[in-house]
């Protein structure tokens, strides 16, 4: 397995690179090169269109293209568990195509946020270069401009997205795992309003994250020391074959799986979402919880399925342990939160560790359950982030819950969404959150995980408390006299709130089809 | 007609009813009021039209049930997630019937009795905060959603007792609190965010558990290769180590202990039914309560008859200590709803008591007082309601001599108390009575302490009319104006039925006992043979034997056996 290096010849041929299974992540890279020439050449009044058009188009190509490629291979006609693509280096297999098509559709509708324009121009800064409050600034402001950096930026970060679960190897998952995250560094910096917040989340976010990198490659160095291949196949096989010294092998384990958790926001590696996710730009928080979510959790679906599937009784303690801590810290700490968006953070790390108990049951009824509660969860996150947007005062959108207050009275449809998809979080039936939460507790109890649901039940109790509190205040406070207005969305905003709710409905009423397709989707886990 | 989706039918009248008010334009003409008024009194209309046609077809449908025929009945069963082996799939048995039915008699009596709460005035508390301001802040409720709610929540009411699939009565079970939950802080009185948010997180607590529960039992139908089933059917046969049924039977009766509620579950009730608007109240406490006692005759006792068995001590201990709870807190009640509350926590300890006595007088005593509980407390709540309104304040100090000024609200007032104190010839009485005699054949301590109860019952139904409506007429109350003609027609036809069950209650025990000797037959449970004439055996414990004798040649005794 450490061939590649021993059997250098002086003649280098060309790779062999399947076009065809990888045309999906091509045409989101190519679409993003492209709009850095958009950027440079298209006069700035027709920029913001242009983008709108490339980063949308690419997208739904890629997603049309994700669907041959399941059909064309007779992926999904029950043929083969998957195919091994650019020598090596990607995996193009049934849950990979599953994620990679959540990833385009949530991608989309984010996009669409992104583009949303309506209220003061857009949510992301003139210049993010100016010092907050400077003449510059201002003057950015004035003439109306803002960064139109962020469509092709978006589309790096998704077609690392798409990349990293199918990263066959760990090298290949370090390189997606870098393209996903430094645009998003950026990204998060970006805020119209608020900047210094916006500068500092992106800060946080970058240093943590850095820090997150460097376990994540330690733990490859461990494991390539251990295996000699940095093959994910060759690390299982040398892990199973392994009679002795295994200390190589459990420190890679660790440093890789914290370096994955972190993107996740598991417990106790959650601390800088709820602080990215307030000060970023609520369209790019809004791409973060639903996309780089599902992406994540295909990254470490793969590691821990393929790797060390073998092993899962030595990871499966620790990712136990991971599982509660992360329910519990999300679900008390989200109670206490007074900021819409820092509330809707912390729900999403307890979500996450609900997905871990259907995780830890390593099975393919757990894959394909945590497949499931990965779409339901992330078109009901993308709804509520929409929303957020929408209510603003004086300072832009107006986060703070206690100017909340009322808005069933103002705009009683906008509230009720929004109380939809708290619902809808809180786990309560004819909601995609009750199917999906449904799902991965089968999927545990099945895999013999009792005690980490009962831990989940008693975490989705504790958090419907705060669920519960924003829709007392929506609906059964008093407005205050000068409270936030509620803009009418356009239609970006409108269709991508839309998409979510139907979405999230329709999954709760009649989750057969996308529950047959994870099913499916999961039925051979993932190739080797 | 034995084909036709009975259930189904009644169930989706409801909702689209709820649909067509909530499509009707709700954006009031800008001069406001007439228009705005016109629309309202449509959307009521509606409401209480389609409730009254589901009523129509509930009461069709009861009159097609055959008291002899198999225990399910109108059944229909669908394929909904074969993912997760869900179906959808209804049927009633004689329990699941006379609970559809009183929900149904119910609703539009609530929804006649509610014609005025949805646009009632804010509370006192909200008022002066809105105060001078008035003109600004936009209506405070919206008479549309407060029906639609309504509507929506009976069809969930009749969905919960049609299901024979646990996924399916499952999801009506949760999916209920929420119209509940906006009806409560949206429209009612008081502390109604905290009641609501109370009366929320309580019933989802007790949700999840027993998600759990559900989800395990799932789990454990699949053991030895089997495809997983939610049927009910297939469950009751489904072979359950003791542990399992044990635990089981607590995840799902923690659940259903909380909605009854049964003490030290309660608490959330009184807060609820206090600050809920009267019509609220009595589908919470009429209703929604029922929900949790039939969900331990159905479930609890038949999915897990030997743990049933095991925990049948501690539950009957806990139905008599709520009885004696419920009714002792009640006399000390100062407020009218807080003590009607209070009382209903004592009648629902006497529900348990008869369902946990296993015997089929017990049973058939506890299902028929589920039925007539909704309508005496309903029509209590109700009236108390109607007074309430006259006067703006809940508090008993605040009332006097009622029955000088109001001689009709105060005469339906007693004999409605009365029926909550079981008085004979009233229909509390014949169900209270079965469950007295169903418990003291076994378990006679238990009998005589419920029985203080009633006594217990006297003293504060009494005590509060004497104080309410008897003595000189307070000034406040002087100018307080008699029922009128709508208020009449929605408690009228709960008196009259008080009454017509209390003389002749043998319709609704003829449809009542055969589901319950079916339940008796499935918990492995016997009455205790009578001690004249003297039986040559010992009581029978088989329930083989006595099944039989029992079913004389109708379906036989289901022997426990695993999944085919």
């Amino acid at each position: 397995m450490t061939g590649s290096l021993a059997a250098v010849t002086p003649v280098i041929g060309a790779p062999n690179i399947e076009y065809g299974q990888l045309s999906p992540m091509l045409v989101v890279f190519g679409a993003a090169i492209a709009g850095v020439l958009v950027e440079a050449f298209v006069p700035r009044p027709a920029r913001r269109a242009v983008h709108i058009v490339v980063a949308l188009g690419s997208l739904a190509v890629a997603f049309a293209l994700t669907i041959v490629v399941a059909a064309s291979s007779s992926l999904f006609g029950g043929g083969s568990p998957g195919k091994i693509a650019a020598m090596g280096a990607v995996a193009v297999d049934r849950p990979t195509l599953f994620i990679q098509g959540t990833v385009l559709v949530l991608a989309f509708v984010s996009v669409l946020l992104i583009a949303e324009s309506s209220h003061e121009v857009s949510a992301f800064a003139a210049q993010a270069a100016a010092v907050p409050g400077s003449p510059e600034e201002r003057e950015g402001l004035l003439a109306g401009i803002s960064h139109t950096e962020v469509y092709p930026l978006t589309l790096f970060a998704v077609g690392g997205m798409l990349l990293f679960p199918a990263s066959n190897d760990l090298l290949t998952m370090f390189v997606a795992l870098e393209v996903l995250s430094l645009p998003l560094y950026l990204l998060c910096g970006l805020a119209r309003r608020r900047r210094l917040l916006s500068q500092e989340a992106a800060m946080k976010y970058f240093l943590l994250g850095a820090f997150s990198s460097a376990f994540f490659l330690f733990g490859v160095a461990m494991l390539y020391g251990f295996a000699g291949s940095v093959r994910l196949s060759a690390i299982a096989a040398a892990a199973s074959a392994n009679t002795s010294g295994s200390t190589l092998l459990y420190a890679g384990i660790a440093l890789l799986g914290i370096g994955l958790l972190f993107k996740i926001g598991a417990a106790p590696f959650n601390n800088w979402k709820p602080d990215v996710y307030q000060g970023a730009p609520t369209p790019v928080t809004a791409l973060m919880a639903s996309c780089t979510l599902v992406s994540a959790f295909g990254a470490l679906l793969r590691v821990f399925y393929v790797s060390f599937g073998q092993l899962t009784w030595s990871w499966r303690p620790a990712l136990w342990a991971v599982a509660i801590l992360t329910m519990v810290v999300g679900s008390v700490v989200a109670i206490t939160q007074r900021d819409v968006k820092r509330l809707l953070a912390y729900s999403s790390i307890a979500q996450a560790g609900y997905v871990l108990t259907g995780v830890v049951a390593a099975t393919a009824l757990g894959l394909s359950s945590s497949l499931f509660y990965l779409a339901a969860y992330g078109f009901a996150v993308i709804g509520a982030f929409a929303v957020v947007p929408l209510v603003r005062d004086s300072t832009g959108e107006a986060a703070d819950l206690s100017r909340w207050a009322g808005l069933g009275r103002r705009s009683p449809v906008l509230a009720g969404v929004f109380a939809f998809f708290l619902i809808a979080f809180a786990g309560i039936p004819l909601t995609s959150g009750f199917t999906g939460k449904f799902a991965v507790f089968q999927a545990a109890i099945s895999g013999g995980a009792l005690p980490l649901v009962i831990v989940g039940v008693l975490s989705s109790a504790i958090l419907a408390f705060p669920y519960v509190r924003v829709i007392v205040l929506m609906f059964f406070s008093e407005p205050a006299p000068d409270g936030p207005v509620v803009v009418r969305p356009s239609a970006f905003t409108g269709v991508a709130v839309g998409i979510g709710a139907v979405v999230t409905l329709v999954l709760g009423i009649v989750p057969q089809p996308l529950l047959n397709v994870a099913q499916h989707a999961a039925s051979q886990l993932f190739v080797r | 007609m034995s084909n036709f989706p009975w259930l189904t039918v009644a169930g989706a009248i409801p909702l689209a009813g709820a649909l067509a008010i909530g499509l009707l334009p709700s954006r009031p003409a800008p001069d406001g009021g007439s228009a705005r008024k016109s629309s309202d009194e449509l959307v009521k209309i509606i409401a209480l039209v389609t409730s009254l046609v589901t009523l129509g077809v509930t009461v069709a449908m009861a009159v097609q049930f055959k008291t002899g025929g198999p225990r399910f009945q109108f059944t229909q069963q669908y394929q909904w997630i074969p993912q997760f082996g869900v179906h959808y799939a209804v049927g009633a048995d004689g329990i699941a019937l006379v609970l559809i039915v009183m929900s149904a008699i119910l609703m539009p009596v609530v929804i006649l009795a509610s014609w005025r709460d949805a646009e009632g005035e804010a509370d006192p508390s909200a008022q002066a905060v809105a105060g001078g301001k008035a003109s600004s802040t936009p209506r405070r409720h919206s008479v549309k959603t407060y029906f639609a709610l309504m509507l929506v929540l009976e069809t969930m009411m009749i969905g919960v007792f049609a299901a024979t699939d646990v996924f399916l009565f499952y999801v009506f079970f949760e999916a209920m609190l929420v119209p509940m939950y906006f009806m409560i802080g949206s429209y009612g009185v008081g502390q109604r965010q905290y009641a609501a948010v109370k009366f929320l997180l309580y019933s989802l607590l007790g949700g999840l558990i027993m998600l759990v529960a559900v989800i395990a039992l799932y789990v454990y139908s699949t053991a030895g290769g089997h495809h997983g089933t939610f049927l009910f059917s297939q469950l009751s046969t489904l072979a359950l180590s003791p542990t399992q049924s044990k635990w089981l039977f607590l995840g799902f009766f923690v659940a259903f202990a909380i909605k009854a509620p049964l003490w030290p579950f309660h608490t959330w009730l009184p807060d609820a039914a206090t600050a809920a608007q009267p019509g609220a109240a009595v589908l919470l406490v009429g209703v929604l309560d029922k929900v949790g006692t039939f969900g331990m005759i159905r479930y609890c006792l038949e999915l897990f008859p030997s743990a049933a068995h095991f925990f049948t001590p501690l539950v009957i201990v806990l139905s008599v200590i709520g009885v004696l709870y419920g009714a002792i807190v009640a006399i000390g009640q100062a407020d009218i709803k807080r003590l009607i509350a209070y009382s209903s926590v004592s009648h629902m300890g006497l529900i348990t008591l008869g369902i946990f006595a296993m015997t089929s007088q017990g049973q058939a005593g506890a299902t028929l007082y589920m039925v007539n509980h909704g309508f005496a407390t309903g029509a209590l709540f109700l009236i108390a309601g109607f007074m309430v309104a006259r006067r703006r304040s809940q508090l008993i100090a605040d009332y006097g001599g009622v029955q000088k000024v109001a001689p009709v609200l105060a005469g339906l007032f007693l004999i409605t108390g009365l029926a909550g104190l079981a008085l004979p010839g009233l229909s509390t009485f014949v169900s209270e009575f079965l469950v007295l005699v169903g418990t003291f054949t076994k378990y006679e301590a238990a009998a005589v302490l419920a029985t203080a109860g009633i006594i217990l019952a006297a003293i504060y139904i009494l005590w509060m009319y004497q104080r309410t409506m008897t003595g000189p007429v307070r000034p406040e109350v002087s100018g307080m104006a008699d029922l009128r003609a709508r208020e009449l027609w929605a408690v009228g036809p709960l008196v009259a039925l008080i009454i017509a069950l209390g003389v002749y209650p043998k319709p609704v025990l003829n449809i009542i006992n055969p589901a319950v000797r079916q339940t008796l037959v499935q918990v492995h449970s016997t009455d205790p043979v009578p001690p004249h004439p003297a039986p040559a055996a010992p009581v029978s414990t088989s329930s083989r034997t006595t099944g039989s004798r029992q079913q004389s040649g109708s379906a036989a005794a289901p022997e426990r056996r695993s999944l085919p």
